[in-house]
């Protein structure tokens, strides 16, 4: 296997609400930051999440290119998923051998439309999606499911948004009120990761964050056939990307609610010892197809900065933790 | 609309709506569905998919071709409240998102449930279809499910009339002019309040009347919940109120206080309707109201 390092790591300041740009326009700082930051202007491959029913237009990321100076011609691809899963098909494409470097980037504008209810699209279109279930509604079955105390998951959503509050880049949201679940907040955002291989990454940063486990796992998408109370692929996932090979100092979860937290703890196997979320998390902002890759260049960020030596990254997709990709980086 | 002109309205749709082929299987249990029939489909495990799937999602096996009618009850296994329905909800009222383990079948399928009310929703509670008057072969087909039938409701009515003679008719007519009217007993001389014309207790007469005052001691009371047409109010007290001089208590409503604040050895003293409105009636006294004095040391 080829050693592959994350090398640099970019994102907006997240908004809670639409401030007019338009896709490209707020991918493009990210795209410049990065640049800047490994003094690459070109790239190998290219690799993108994101998903056009947030816009409610086909082929953004068509329109998304603009940021990218893609003349010449590059080599370019796209997932319609968060793009934590374009980070996984880069580091794929980097394994051929023939090509050093990557940039991989997400973004999702989560004000133009209902969330709630934008999220009943991605369900399956016979049982699912024509009963109108949404984001709220199957999270709470889930949530239902798991039967946590209450205290515990406001302390969750209470520790997550004070974490936020110290990220300049995540919203300044206030402690949790009520006892209803707590959805994760409507947010704008795009962030980007350069990849690079080989002797590259070393020449591009003193402390490279190499991805020493890369794996993710899919469970049935149909909510009455799992078991909603824990995520046997995410577990699944960690085990094959080896998280448990080593202490874990930090962990960024892609959990969007409080519960989803707790089943990813348990699914991980991670201790009291492992800092969950310092960035805050999805509860503090969700830009919805770049919050996965946020979580992983977050965890690399903290060895990029030198702050710490081997965390752990998660990034999910699909109702109630359907898919799960887990991260393991090492400095 | 929004009026800021450079905000703009966009709508994604497909007009008329996006047709999707169901394949056999799907096409199949939307096909009984349509019977108001609740199919799975055997696994090559032996187990029973419902809804049906064209792979066994545990194996990736292909499943047999054998469908199996399930219910159409089954059992809530996990549940959500809907407080505020959505236009795209199932139903138009407060309801419950549900797993149902629907009889016969190894998977629970997920679908609305409507109780009578938020609080009768239970994991374990069993549940039956309410189905759409024209099923059409879609999962809609089931509006939502319903409980079983675990209770009825019996209405239970009787009318009677009822004349106050002998000494009701006497207590009453004290009532009428604002007096309470209570008789000592002959031979033991316990005092009774309303009046009667023989001792409960030892048996022995009693001729005459005795006027007792308004005022008493609560001895014990209830505070309630439920409403009642004669109390003011909810949570309303009922006490046992020993008046000066009697040595039972008599029951009557206790108002004009908390009903946190209603003690043993409280003073009270009856609070009557004006007198132009009394008539030969209990309802004369409103209730008793406390006097202000200290408390007594009961016995």
């Amino acid at each position: 296997m080829r050693e592959v390092a994350i090398v640099a790591f970019a994102q907006t300041r997240h908004t809670d609400h639409d401030t007019g740009l338009s896709e490209p326009e707020l991918i493009l700082p990210v795209i410049n930051e990065v640049k800047e930051r490994t003094g690459l202007t070109r790239f190998g491959f290219t690799c993108s999440g994101s998903c056009d029913y947030l816009a409610g237009a086909p082929f953004s990321f068509v329109s998304a290119l603009d940021a990218l100076a893609a003349w010449p011609p590059i080599s370019e691809s796209h997932v319609e998923m968060d793009a934590a899963w374009a980070l996984y098909e880069a580091w794929v494409r980097l394994q051929h051998g023939d090509i050093d470097s990557a940039l991989v980037y997400g973004f999702g504008k989560t004000s133009l439309g209902d969330l709630r209810t934008i999220m009943t699209l991605q369900l399956d279109p016979y049982y699912l999606a024509p009963l109108g279930l949404d984001q709220l509604s199957y999270a709470g079955l889930q949530a239902a499911a798991l039967g946590a105390e209450r205290a515990e998951l406001d302390e969750i959503v209470r520790r997550s948004r004070a974490d936020g509050r110290a990220n300049p880049y995540a919203l300044d949201l206030p402690d949790p009120e009520g006892d209803g679940l707590v959805a994760p907040p409507i947010t704008d955002g795009a962030a980007a990761v350069v990849l690079a291989a080989g002797d590259l990454a070393t020449r591009l940063t003193s402390t490279p964050a190499y991805i020493r486990g890369l794996a993710h796992r899919i469970e049935p998408h149909y909510l009455g056939m799992r078991d909603l109370a824990r995520s046997a692929s995410a577990a699944d996932a960690a085990r094959a990307a080896g998280v448990g090979k080593g202490p874990v100092e930090v962990a960024e979860l892609h959990a969007q609610f409080a519960h989803e937290e707790i089943i990813l703890r348990e699914a991980l196997e991670l201790t009291g010892d492992t800092l969950i979320n310092p960035s805050g998390g999805p509860l503090a902002a969700n830009p919805v197809m770049a919050t996965g890759l946020i979580r992983v260049g977050e965890a690399a960020r903290r060895i990029l900065d030198g702050r710490n030596h081997r965390t752990v990254a998660h990034a999910a997709g699909g109702p109630c933790l359907q898919h799960n990709l887990v991260t393991v980086l090492e400095g | 609309m929004p009026s800021d002109p450079l905000v703009a309205q966009h709508v994604l749709e497909f007009p008329g709506g996006y047709t999707r082929s169901t394949g056999p299987v799907v096409g199949r249990f939307l096909t009984e569905l349509r019977e108001r029939r609740i199919v799975g489909v055997r696994t090559s495990e032996g187990g029973v998919l419902v809804p049906p799937l064209e792979y066994d999602p545990a194996t990736g096996e292909p499943v047999t071709g054998e469908y199996v009618e399930v219910g159409p009850a089954g059992t809530v296994t996990t549940w959500t409240w809907v407080e505020e329905p959505l236009d795209t909800h199932p139903v138009d009222v407060p309801f419950a998102w549900a797993l149902i383990a629907l009889d016969g079948a190894d998977t629970a399928l997920v679908h609305a449930v409507v109780p009578e009310h938020p609080k009768a929703m239970r994991t374990g509670m069993r549940v039956r279809p309410v189905w759409r008057e024209q099923p059409t072969g879609h999962i809609t087909d089931i509006r939502h499910f319903a409980p079983e039938v675990t209770k009825i409701v019996s209405p239970v009515r009787a009318e009677y009339r009822l004349r106050a003679g002998g000494s009701l008719a006497v207590f009453l007519a004290g009532v009428e002019r604002g007096v309470l009217l209570g008789g000592r007993c002959e031979r033991c001389a316990k005092v009774y309040v309303p009046y009667r014309t023989f001792c409960p207790e030892c048996g022995g007469p009693i001729p005459d009347t005795l006027e007792l005052p308004d005022t008493g001691t609560i001895t014990t009371f209830a505070i309630n919940n439920l409403p009642d047409p004669r109390a003011p109010e909810v949570p309303f007290v009922s006490a046992y109120i020993l008046l000066d001089g009697a040595d039972l208590p008599m029951i009557a409503l206790v108002a004009g206080v908390p009903a946190h604040e209603v003690r043993q050895g409280m003073r009270v003293r009856a609070v009557w309707v004006p007198e132009s409105e009394r008539t030969a009636s209990m309802a004369n006294i409103r209730w008793f109201a406390p006097t202000g004095e200290p408390d007594v040391e009961l016995s």
